[in-house]
This record gives C-alpha cells, structure tokens and sequence, in this order.
C-alpha cells in the first residue's frame, strides 16, 4: 500500500488558469458555482469520472490546472448539454469542457494514445483537407494511431456497415477545399492577432 | 409547393444513409421540394468544438453563409448539424468577439454573413408547416398495433429546446401517433446514448446504450424510432455484445422517417430499411405489409 | 419672523464637518466668499453645525441680527435638513426659508483637488445664495387620522396584529378571502423547531379573535377599492356570500351531515387536492368563524335548482341555511392599513425533473404536512396515493429557489421545515430518510440544535441536489421504486436512490394576485414580487405610501416568529399614526394656478401617487395636498407650465443655476 500526501499548497494553485477559465465563453459565471452538484447529477457519464464535474468545476476556479487538464473527466464529457441546462446559476458547463478539452490539448497534457484527442484532432484534419469527414477512414486513422488491436476487433461490424452499404468508401470531398481552408486561416490569423 | 434547403451532414451520406432515404422518399410524398445545400461542409459536430471554438463557428458560419443566399430555410435533420448550426447563429449574435473574428473568416472567403437563414428540424418542418391533415392524407397503411418507444437524443433539445419541449418533447410522439402506431411512455427518450464514446471508450459506451434498449423492452416496445444518425448507429451496432455483457437484448431501432414512410406505402428498400444491424424488416411487417 | 420686507439680510454657515469637509474644502475661503455676496448679512464657518452650539448660533443670529434667510453647507440634507429647520424655527423664522448645501458627500467626499473642491464650494454656495432669496414661507399642514384600522389577510401575521391593535383598544376589520382565518399555518401539522402543534397554538389566537369586542372579522371578503390617503382611506369590500347566515348558525355542522351527497365527492382545496369534501362544508374543524360554506359551483341545487335541499332540513328551526344570500358591499373608513396577505407555494410542476404530477408519489412538502396531520385526508397515516406505506422516503430542498431557471432567492425556510418533515416521517413510517440539500440554513434561535436532533435520528444527509426522480431501474433494488440521483458532494459521488416517496421541498413565491393587490393599495413591488418595504434593514414594515403597513411573508419569505415579530411592528406602527391623531405633510406639494389650468388632463394619468383628480365641473385638474409627494413629476409635465411646485418653483430652479453659472 503507497501511502501519499494528497495536501495541496498554495502554491500549487495556478492563478492565471483559474482567471482563464473565469474567462472563456459560458464560464463567466463559474464564480458563483454554489456546488450544488446537479451538474454530477445529471451528467450520464458521471460515474465514470475521476472528478465529477462539480468538483472539476472547483478545481478549476481556484486554479489547480495539473489536476484539472490531466483528469479523464474533460474527455469523458459527450456534450449531451444536461448539465448546462440544469445549472442554476447558469454556467454553461459543457462550454467549459470544451475549453478545458482544448486547453489539455494545447497544453500537450494527455496520454499519446488516448483515443478521444486523436479522434478531435483526425476529425480536424480531416475537415481541413477535404472540407468533409468519411467516418470509415476517420475510424482507421484513428484507431491506427491509438488501437490497432482494436480496430481488428471491429471488423466484423465493419463487414456488417460495408455489406449493409452504410461505409462510405470513397473519401468525400468538397469543391471549395481552398475557400474553406482560406477561412479557417483567416479566423486562425485574427485570433492570434487577438491574442498578442 | 414547398421548398427547403437541405443539409444532410457527412453522417447520413454514410452510417445514417438510411435516414436520407427515407427522408427524401416522406418529404417527396409530402410535395416538398429538397434542394442541396450547395457545397456544404462539415459542420465539425462535436468534434472540432475540442480543437478550436471560433474556428468551429467558421466551419458552420460557411454553410449559414451559403443558405442566406438563396431565402429558403435551412433543413438539418442531423441532430449534431442542427445544434451547430443554431449554435453558431447565436454565439455570433452573442460574443461580439466572435463576429469581429468571423468577419474576417468570412471576408477571406469570399461570402457575407447576415444571420439571417433559418435552421430547422425535419420535425418542426413536419409538424408545424406541414401539418397533421396534409401527413394523415398520404397514409395508406397506417401502423396500427406497432408499439414505438420515441428517442430523442439530446441535441435537439437541449440546450436550445426551439420546437418542443425540453425535459419531455413529443413532436415524434405527434408525428406516430398520427400515422397509426402506438406511442409507449419512455422518460429515458432524451438521456444521452453515449455519441463517440462506444468507440473511444466501449464499456461506457455499451452501459449507456444498454439501459435505453432494456428499458424500451420493459416497456413492451416492438421498435425504437431514432431522430439523429449516431443515435441509431450506437442502438443499433452494438446488441451483440450488450447480449454478451447484460443478458439477451434484440430491438430494431428505426429512423422515424423510415415509420412514415412505411405508413405511406413505400417498401422496405426504398426506405433503407434493409439497411439496419438488427433486422427490422420481420417486426415491421406485421404492421406494415410493405415492410415485407 | 416673515420675509418681504424686500431687503434681503441672508445668513451663510460653513461646517468643518471636522476634517471631513475642512481637510478637502478650505472653509474659511468660502465663508470669506460668501461674506462678500449681495444679501448675505453674515458668514461664518464652524467645526459641527448640527451642533447645539452650532445650532445655537444660527439661532443667536436670527434674533440678534435680524436675518430673514438662512443657508448652511454641510452635509446631505437627508441627514440634518430637519435639524437646521428646527434651528431657524426656533430662532422665530419661517423653516422654509433655509436652503441647505451639500458641499461633503456633493463635494469633499468626492474630489481630491483641493482648490477645485474649494471653487466647487463657493459655485454651490453661490447657487444657493441666490436661490433662497426666492424662498417663500411656507406651513406644514395637519391631517387628521381617522381610527380604524384594516388589516388584509387573516394568516398569523394578520391575526397577531389584528390582537395587538384590538388589546391597545383600536378598532380593526380583519378581511379575509377564505372562508377561514388561519392561512398557511392553519395547513401545518408541526411548527419547528419546537415541533408544537400549529393548530393547538394558531386556534387560540383564532378564537381571539372571534371574540374581541374590538375586531370585525369578515371571512369570505376581499377588498375591491381603496381610495384616499394616510389617515384617511375609503376602502370598499365585497364579503362573498356563504349561504349561510352568520347570527344564526350556532356551529353544529349539521348540515354538512345531512347534505344529500353521503360521501364527499369534491376536490378538498384545504387538503390541497389529496382529500375530498362536500358542497358543504367546513374547511377544519376548528375554523373560525365555525360557520360551514356552501360552494355553488357544485351544490346540485345552484347547479339544477332540484335538490331535495336536506340541509335545510338539518338546520332545523335554526333557520341558518339562506340559498338566496346576496353579496354584501362595505365601505368602511380607516386611517391605517395592514396587508397580511401571504404567500403561496412554489407550482412543483416547473420543475419537471422531478415528476411531480406524473409519478403518484412525488408529494410536495404542503401536502405531505396534510398527510400526517391528524385532520388530514388519511387521518394522520402516511398513505401514498397508490395506497403503499412508505419505507424509504426521499425529500429534496431547494425546489424552485436559488435557481435561476426558477426563483433566484432562498426561501429562508425550507431546510427547517424539511428536517421538521423528516422528523415526523421518520416517527411515523419508521422509513429510511434521505434528504438532498445544497446548503443547511438553520439561523433562528434552537435551529441548529434541531439540525443535530435530526443528524442523531440517523436520516442520511446527502449534500447535493437531485437531478431526476425517475422509475426506470439500473439494479434490482430499484425495480418498482422512484430513483432519485444527485451527487453526493461530501464524499463526490454520484448516488441513486430508490425510493417509495419524494418530498419535495418547494420555496415560497408571492401570492398568485400580489401584483393585482398591491396595485389596489398604491405600493410597490421588488423586482421577484415581494411587497417592497420602505427600507430593507431600518423600515421592513413601511412601505413607500404612507399609512400602508406589511407585514409577513407577503413582504419575504419567512418563518413564523419573524412573521409574528413583523406583524407587531406594524401594529405598533399604525398605533403611531392613530396615537398621533395627525399627521404632519411636507410643504413641497405641488399646486396648480387654477385660472391658468386649461383643463387638457396631462397630468392626471402622470402622478404616481393618483394625487390628481380632473373636476368636471370646473373642467380644471386638482391636487390634493395631502397625497402629493413632491416628485415634480406633473410640474414637468404641464404643458402651459401652470403646475408649480412649493420650494422648487421654476424662479428658484432657475436662480441656482445662474449662481453655478456665473
């Protein structure tokens, strides 16, 4: 039995991630969270977690970033919205599973192979190559990268889809690749532009 | 003659092919005219909401874009698509940061965004401009005896609740019934089926799907109407192994366009119905002769 | 002394305030300014006006100087307007003739450049120089307090100060709308934390009440009008008829014996839907008056006109049963006005989570007081709708409160009443309790003793709130039970917990007709709905019109010693009124110059107090004296400028701007 100090200092709180999660776009309100817990309680996958989202949420506003970026709760989230429409304080919970999803992402801050980043960001590149994603290869390169093991496991549902005409083989693609691709650098500009 | 722009969304040219096919075949029956949104692109689901937000709204901002051209309202039947979409609407209305960015997305490619297009929902469509006579008029079997359990999913009420209820909608409800089936009580109709984690995380995945077939059985339902692509995709795919896991399981689960257009006479190949993992051609043909 | 001898002899005082005016303003510059303005006779600066030293020199001077006008710079004249009135008063000027400048919370409490807090000053000064010249005496007029009192609503609150006023030896009207007194307390079983009997403490009071000679209670009776103002209210009230008559029923019930329906039939309001009643009937046995009410929406004879009509047989040759009354119409006078009315349960089926009126079982906590109430539908017994005891009971805090989708305040008393409810439930089912609360709030006196008798009693506190109660199981021990899932955030998971019975703690909200009465009686509301008091911490019983008093939930949610507490201040505040015998009216009124009214009727529909009525006669608008406040509002409004308004007269105005100006 590892027996371990689980006392958090001071110093371990991150100031400048809890005023970032203060501010991302339907977290303006995380201050007045008042713990209730009816976020937990109506998330689906809450029994899952490793923090529930209301002591996530916590976390999060007194600033303890490690915690909160390398839990598997942000990529457990299905963005199924209860908890936002729950919250009475209205804090859009999903929102900010977003933006934590997306920080441990920037931040570099989760295991290689963990699917559920791969699959976001597969699913981006996808886009931006072809302006439309081909479930069918989304599934391969993705489980490529994370469980090729796995992705045997799945041909016989694989079969199933391709013999029920349901897998789209050929990649789909769109005419205005480059307008598209012009438009995602445009926005990507202008926020950095934001940003400095 | 009524037309609409229609935005079928990557999933239903694929796994939710079947949804396309019969929704096609009911709003052709209906006389509704379906023109394709031209060029569209992914609206980046929940998925590229993970990478980046602003860009997200680009994605779905390009389609808006494009629809506002022509002044028709905007047809999303995908439940991932249609949350996007009004979402997008909303944030640019909302954020005044998010516009100022936009603007030049926009800008760079070439289009102007107003905000103007409507998004709706092929049951909103169905059930308030079309209304119950014109639907009821083009029944020619109507589904007597077919027990439905209704699933919604979450996306399409929550968390904007534009056309039905949000903790207990019931326009599919509306729409069976009207066409002769049975709707059974079903509070599970908009808890979360789980979306991409049966893949990313099976045995999540699996737990979540499972309670929403157990409990639709237990309440002596023959089949499950589905409204979104991955819904249908997760109860459907995946009975195998909720038998292995949890104990014999085996409920077809249908798109509810796929019940229309049953009860207006088309068979079963013209509505994808040959289409689905568990076979739903036996169940439904005992109400439905075109089934057969 | 009186003014208009035409030679102005003004007197300007300037406060130290200490240091709080002097460290910022130099005080001595201005006296020094305002020393050499036309008018002004004398300038002085002192340390503290509001002083009895300071007061005594503005005093010293009126007589010995002859000072006709007076101005002190001081600070806001919310604080000591009325001292320094008094001081020219008692130097033997007219009060009116003083003008008072804020030159601390307008001027050295706000600025940090001294000079430009000094310039400031001597502007202010200058203004109000040239104004008060203008200033004409004026009389604070006397109205007299008619002795009456009303109080609306009859629930604990009206009835203690209805006691208190009657024992003082004032005479009240106690109107009620039910046909009993009692209110929401009447429906309780237990009050905490004492856990005394409601009704064994709340029907003393109510037969109080009935027998003191001072109050007249009418049951049945709402108020349609109310016209007038402090002192003197003309209030009219329509008393429902009950069909039966009052002097002769001696309270034998009778008839509701001998009603030809033999079993009740209809939805009892009383027990909240959960039991029935008969046409006839009484709503507790111990209502006062203990009169019976016969309901005409289902009384077969006011419905067909042929019924065998036994309850007049019943009666006997009491003769009380009077199928032909007529609605009465009152009109009383009054000087004081209470309103008691209230407050109503928040509508669970605006949160539809929790399956009330879809699940037989979900109770609210109203109703579950009625369950195991003796006088109850079941007699006291905890029996669920679908006729099961309960054996695990589940009872959820904060329904329709500290949400914004709902009520965004606290309801103040629901946590009590909540662990009040899982006391009883526990004694009488001997069931598993489970109680689902954000935050306990226990601050009365005893309450949190209470709380600790609960957590000895071993109901499981679970910290979290629920997020559905829902009939579909995951295990086999929820099969045929309600599941109810919340977080349990002291130990952070999520928990499911099947049980028989939800109980859900519902918030108080106002009365569905609070914004139809409160209009009736001319005072406001806060933004949620609650009648406004006049100030939150120093005036929670007054409200913005004079002569209107609340008191009890009807102003905030609230327990009953807070009720009880607020009921006899305002007793006590309408005691002032009518002790005072009159009332003293701010000479500020506006008036109009009737040969100059053209009769156009602008202003009538504008004044917020209904101060303007139109004379038909005449064809000239009015004002009455008495109800106007001042706001100006009609005086900005006229469209020739006939309306003025006493100590703001358009010359006035006009002056103080000039002496900031120059």
């Amino acid at each position: 039995m590892a027996v371990k100090s689980l006392i958090k200092y001071e110093i371990e709180r991150d100031p400048a991630f809890a005023k970032w999660v203060t501010g991302v776009m339907g977290g303006e309100r995380i201050r007045n969270c008042i713990q209730c817990g009816l976020c937990s309680a109506s998330c689906p996958l809450s029994p899952y977690m490793d923090f529930t989202p209301r002591r996530l949420i916590h976390m999060a506003r007194e600033g303890f970033k490690r915690d909160v970026l390398e839990s598997f709760t942000i990529w457990l989230c299905t963005s199924c919205y209860s908890c936002t429409v729950e919250c009475p304080r209205r804090i859009r919970v999903t929102d900010v599973m977003y933006a934590l999803k997306r920080r441990a992402i920037e931040d570099g801050v989760f295991p290689r192979r963990f699917p559920i980043p791969v699959l976001a960001s597969e699913f981006g590149n996808m886009i931006r190559r072809n302006g439309r994603v081909t479930e069918s290869w989304l599934v391969v390169r993705v489980f490529l990268k994370t469980a090729i093991m796995r992705l045997l496991g799945m041909s016989k549902l694989g079969t199933k889809l391709f013999l029920t005409g349901r897998m789209e083989i050929v990649p789909a693609t769109i005419k205005g690749r480059k307008q598209l691709q012009n438009m995602l650098d445009a926005v990507e500009a202008h926020k950095k532009e934001v940003a400095a | 003659m009524k037309r609409y722009l229609y935005y079928p969304g990557c999933s239903l040219r694929g796994t939710g092919k079947a949804y396309e096919e019969s929704l096609l075949m009911v709003f052709k029956a209906l006389n509704i005219e379906l023109e394709e949104l031209e060029d569209w692109n992914c609206c980046g689901a929940t998925a590229y909401m993970a990478i980046d937000e602003v860009s997200s709204f680009a994605l779905a901002g390009r389609n808006l874009a494009i629809a506002e051209k022509k002044n028709l309202d905007l047809l999303a039947p995908c439940s991932a698509c249609f949350l996007v979409l009004n979402k997008t609407q909303r944030y640019i209305k909302e954020y005044p940061k998010v516009a100022e960015t936009l603007a030049h997305g926009f800008k760079a490619a070439g289009l102007e965004y107003h905000g103007t297009a409507k998004v709706r929902h092929p049951l909103d469509v169905l059930i308030n401009d079309i209304g119950m006579d014109q639907i009821k008029a083009c029944i020619k079997t109507p589904l007597t005896g077919l027990k439905v359990a209704p699933y919604y999913g979450c996306q399409i009420v929550r968390p904007y609740a534009t056309f039905d209820l949000m903790y207990y909608p019931v326009t599919m409800d509306k729409l069976l019934r009207a066409v002769g089936a049975e709707v059974v009580d079903y509070p599970l109709k908009t808890r979360c089926c789980g979306g991409s984690q049966k893949g990313t995380l099976p045995e999540v995945g699996l737990s979540l799907i499972h309670i929403l077939l157990k409990e639709a059985r237990r309440r002596e339902a023959h089949i499950v109407s589905t409204i979104c692509p991955l819904c249908q995709f997760n109860l459907d795919a995946f009975q195998d192994e909720a038998s292995k896991k949890y104990g014999e399981i085996s409920m077809p689960v249908v798109y509810f366009t796929q019940l229309l257009g049953l009860a207006f006479g088309f068979s079963a190949k013209e509505l994808g119905l040959e289409r689905n993992i568990v076979a739903a051609k036996q169940t439904l043909a005992k109400y439905a002769p075109a089934a057969a | 002394m009186e003014a208009g001898n035409g030679h102005l002899r003004i007197g300007v005082y300037v406060c130290h305030c200490g240091t709080n005016i002097a460290a910022t303003v130099d005080v001595k510059a201005v006296a020094e300014y305002a020393a050499g303005l036309p008018g002004v006779a004398v300038a002085r600066e002192y340390k503290y006006m509001c002083s009895d030293p300071g007061q005594e020199l503005i005093k010293q001077d009126i007589e010995e100087l002859k000072l006709n006008r007076v101005v002190v710079a001081s600070c806001s004249p919310l604080l000591h307007e009325e001292t320094f009135r008094g001081a020219v008063a008692k130097g033997g000027l007219n009060p009116f003739c003083f003008q008072m400048v804020n030159i601390r919370e307008h001027d050295s409490w706000v600025h940090l450049d001294h000079q430009k807090a000094t310039e400031k000053a001597k502007a202010l000064l200058r203004a109000a120089i040239r104004r008060v010249a203008l200033h004409k005496p004026l009389v604070k007029k006397r109205v007299p307090i008619d002795p009456n009192v009303l109080i609306v609503g009859g629930g604990i609150a009206g009835i203690h100060a209805a006691l208190t006023l009657a024992n003082a030896g004032k005479h009240v009207y106690l109107v009620e709308r039910e046909p009993t007194i009692g209110g929401n307390m009447a429906k309780f079983d237990k009050t905490f934390p004492t856990l005394d009997c409601a009704a064994c403490i709340l029907t003393p009071k109510m037969t109080a009440v009935k027998k003191h000679p001072n109050i007249t209670l009418w049951t049945l009776s709402e108020v349609t009008q109310m016209q007038g103002y402090v002192g003197n209210f003309e209030v009219a009230v329509t008393r429902h008829p009950r069909y039966i008559n009052e002097e002769l029923c001696v309270g034998c019930l009778e008839c509701i014996e001998g009603c030809v329906y033999k079993q009740a039939k209809v939805s009892d309001e009383f027990n909240l839907g959960l039991g029935k009643r008969k046409p006839i009937y009484i709503s507790f046995p111990q209502a006062v008056p203990q009169i019976p009410v016969i309901d005409p929406e289902t009384c077969i004879d006011f419905k067909s006109g042929r019924c065998k009509k036994t309850c007049i047989e019943a009666c006997g040759d009491r003769h009380a049963v009077d199928l032909k009354q007529q609605p009465k119409l009152e009109t009383i006078k009054v000087g004081a006005i209470i309103l008691a009315t209230g407050y109503q349960p928040f509508d669970a089926r605006k949160v539809p989570d929790y399956g009330y009126g879809v699940y037989p079982n979900v109770y609210t906590a109203p109703e579950v007081e009625r369950l195991i109430n003796a006088s109850g539908p079941t007699g006291g017994e905890v029996i669920m709708r679908d006729g099961r005891k309960p054996q695990a009971i589940g009872i959820i805090h904060c329904v329709g409160s500290r949400d914004e989708n709902t009520n965004k305040w606290c309801s103040r008393v629901c946590c009590m009443y909540s662990l009040k409810l899982a006391h009883l439930l526990k004694e009488r089912t001997g069931a598993e309790v489970y109680q689902f609360y954000i935050d306990m709030r226990a601050p009365g006196k005893a309450y949190e003793e209470f709380y600790h008798q609960l957590l000895a009693e071993g109901v499981h506190m679970i910290r979290g709130r629920v997020a559905e109660v829902t009939d579909w199981a995951m295990t086999k021990e929820e099969e045929g039970k309600l599941v109810m899932r919340a977080e349990d955030t002291l130990i952070s998971f999520v928990r499911r917990v099947p049980v028989d019975m939800v109980v859900l703690s519902v918030g108080l909200v106002p009365q569905e007709d609070a914004k139809d009465v409160r209009r009736l009686f001319n005072i406001s509301c806060s933004t949620e709905g609650w009648f406004l008091e006049r100030h939150p911490k120093l005036a929670p019983v007054n409200t913005f019109t004079d002569g209107i008093f609340i008191a009890g939930a009807c102003q905030a949610p609230k327990d009953i010693p807070d009720s009880v507490g607020q009921a006899g201040s305002a007793a006590a505040e309408a005691m002032v009124l009518i002790d005072t015998g009159y009332v003293e009216m701010e000479p500020n009124t506006a008036y109009i110059v009737e040969e100059e009214c053209s009769g156009c009727k602008t202003c009538v529909p504008l004044c917020p107090y209904s101060a303007i009525s139109f004379l038909a006669d005449k064809k000239v608008a009015q004002i009455n004296e008495v109800v106007c406040k001042g706001c100006g509002t009609c005086v900005a409004a006229c469209p020739s400028g006939t309306i003025k308004q006493n100590l703001f007269e358009d010359e006035e105005i006009f002056e103080e701007i000039q002496g900031v100006l120059v």
